[in-house]
């Protein structure tokens, strides 16, 4: 297996396994990841801080006082070289989406007129979509969910949002997102949800999971405000969200 | 009674600080932890604090704190403009940066305006007894965590001390203002400099960019000439290191800081050397920078020079009043100029 190493300045550097969203890249990143860690709690790899897994490679940051780039590199290059082996989970997810509201979905019809489509079918193809989370990043709680349906396929904005709403959902590539506060963004926002992808008042804060399988289902605006009014009270059953 | 700092008039932007919230990226938890890790740290060390105590960062303009303790001490880093003790009755003094100072009960720190930057820091001997968050005190306020309430703080806010009188240590002093250097702010090339023209490239280096009004502690958006790609602003998300430098289709650069994010969508030119973070953490809109590109080793070099100057800087502390015994006329004649009545039993050792 060939990779390639990315500098990230003097304290991180990237594995890169690939230039594309594939199950089996993915799958190499978390083993990876994974034998990192296991090394790490073996008392190898002294000046490894962390790991971050992405869909495509692997960001390990490092202590220069500790160790140096030169030093590490090969260490890494051995681990790959002795053999990854992956593991994960599998959990159905249902997010309630509202698509209806026009302050939900600002960009569902530059979407639509991009892609040749009514709203409605941009809509569709959203709901139709067969989504799976591959990492979780950017923020706490923001899960990166490929599978999105070829025709809606567009580039990110070329100038991002300074500020978007929780809970909104949107697109760019070939991925969704649900974004888990109020935030900064350059995704297409089509709707939103009435879930809390973050809740520190939950035993575990981030409610997506690398590997969860996903879908949308489309919900009206009194549906939304009947959620939302639970997810904030804290009453929600996220349980009937998730089967194993 | 329980030992507190009382905000009785908020600043701009102040948050509780730490080195960071380490090893939780891959959930997607930003690190966040002080802009200036280096003046938090020489803070910490003149307050007698390990390095990873948490402190106040100061954003701009700092709060008025109302001390409910028989006395605490803290440390001031910065440059403040300066920084003033007010207690009732009397005039309102100023009190020296890069130093430290033990006030009592009732008496106001008066934070200020920094001058010349955008951070300064405040260490409190002991710490604040706050709730550690995923393993630290940093705030991180987008998503309302760590720190005290997840946010800035804002007039009534109370912070708890962890100790509720000043341990007995002499006041100290930094010996010399800390030297942060100057020049162009050194970059390592990377992860994604394939993604832009040798132009593109060559402008990023060669041109000078400005601190826009757009900086945080998420990072600092650059204005000036616009950086070209090789193959589109687009690249499949990947980790966000310190400092990394990514560039969205208008072309401009944005240099990620401490509220980055773990991962993301735009191609990074080069990253930040770490020894240079703290310049950029110090920067204020306007504020004119040139990039230069060295080799990763280098970069390493450089940081482990500056943990050098920092180790040589806390042991180059000086004694801010005499040693010995009590010198009962140092103290009154300073009592006179900075209004600070002193605890003999807690000024001497």
């Amino acid at each position: 297996m060939s990779v390639r190493y990315l500098s990230c300045g003097d304290t991180a550097f990237t594995v890169e396994f690939g230039n594309e969203i594939s199950p089996g890249i993915n799958g190499q990143v978390m083993a990876l990841h994974g034998a990192i860690g296991m090394a790490k709690a073996g008392g190898e790899l002294d000046g490894v801080v962390e790991t971050v897994p992405t869909m495509r490679s692997l960001m390990v940051t490092y202590d220069p006082l500790t160790t140096s780039r030169a030093e590490l590199q090969p260490r890494i290059d051995a681990l790959i070289a002795g053999g990854l082996s992956a593991g994960g989970t599998t959990r159905q997810v249902r997010i309630p989406c509202c698509y209806d509201d026009p302050d939900f979905a600002p960009d569902l019809a530059e979407v639509a007129e991009r892609t040749k489509k009514t709203p409605e079918e941009v809509i569709a193809a959203h709901l139709g979509s067969a989504f799976k989370v591959y990492v979780l990043g950017f923020m706490p709680g923001l899960a990166y969910i490929a599978g999105l349906e070829p025709s809606l396929y567009l580039p990110r904005r070329s100038q991002p949002r300074v500020r978007l709403p929780r809970s909104s959902v949107a697109i760019a590539m070939d991925m969704t997102t649900i974004y888990p506060f109020e935030s900064p963004g350059g995704w297409h926002l089509l709707g939103r949800t009435p879930l809390l992808m973050f809740d520190q008042r939950r035993e575990q804060p981030v409610f997506l999971a690398p590997g969860d399988h996903l879908t949308f289902e489309r919900i009206d605006r009194a549906t939304y405000d009947a959620i939302a009014a639970q997810a904030e009270a804290g009453t929600l059953d996220w349980s009937t969200l998730v089967t194993t | 009674m329980s030992a507190a700092l009382r905000v009785v008039r908020a600043g701009l932007f102040d948050t509780i600080q730490d080195l960071g919230r380490i090893g939780h990226m891959a959930l997607g938890m930003p690190t966040a932890g002080a802009m200036d890790r280096v003046a938090l740290r020489l803070a910490n060390a003149l307050a007698g604090n390990p390095a990873g105590t948490a402190g106040i960062e100061i954003g701009v303009m700092g709060p008025d704190l109302l001390v409910e303790a028989d006395s605490v001490r803290v440390a001031l880093v910065g440059s403040l403009s300066p920084a003033l003790i007010e207690a009732e009755g009397a005039a309102p003094k100023p009190l020296e940066s890069d130093r430290t100072h033990l006030l009592k009960r009732g008496q106001i720190l008066r934070v200020g305006m920094i001058e010349g930057a955008s951070t300064a820091y405040v260490a409190v001997a002991g710490g604040l007894a706050l709730p550690v968050f995923m393993g630290s005190l940093s705030t991180y306020a987008r998503a309302g965590v760590g720190g005290f309430k997840g946010r800035k703080l804002a007039a009534d806010d109370v912070l708890p001390l962890a100790l509720d009188h000043a341990p007995p240590a002499e006041e100290r002093k930094l010996g010399a203002t800390f030297d942060y250097g100057s020049g162009p702010i050194r970059v390592v090339w990377g992860p994604q400099e394939d993604y832009f023209t040798e132009a593109g490239r060559r402008t990023f280096v060669e041109a000078e960019y400005r601190v826009s009004k757009e900086a945080d502690r998420m990072g600092i958006r650059f204005e000036g000439p616009t950086i070209e790609h090789a193959k589109g602003a687009d690249i499949i998300s990947d980790g966000i290191g310190p400092g990394a430098i990514q560039v969205p289709g208008a072309g401009l650069p944005i240099v990620l800081l401490s509220d980055r994010q773990t991962v993301g969508g735009y191609p990074k030119i080069a990253t930040v050397a770490s020894v240079d973070l703290p310049r950029l953490g110090r920067a204020q809109p306007g504020h004119a920078v040139r990039f230069t590109a060295i080799p990763v080793e280098e970069a390493e070099a450089l940081r482990r020079d500056q943990e050098a100057r920092i180790a040589r800087a806390i042991a180059g502390f000086q004694t801010a009043r005499p040693p010995g015994g009590i010198d009962l006329a140092r103290l009154y004649e300073e009592n006179l100029i900075d209004g600070v009545v002193y605890e003999p039993s807690s000024a001497s050792p």
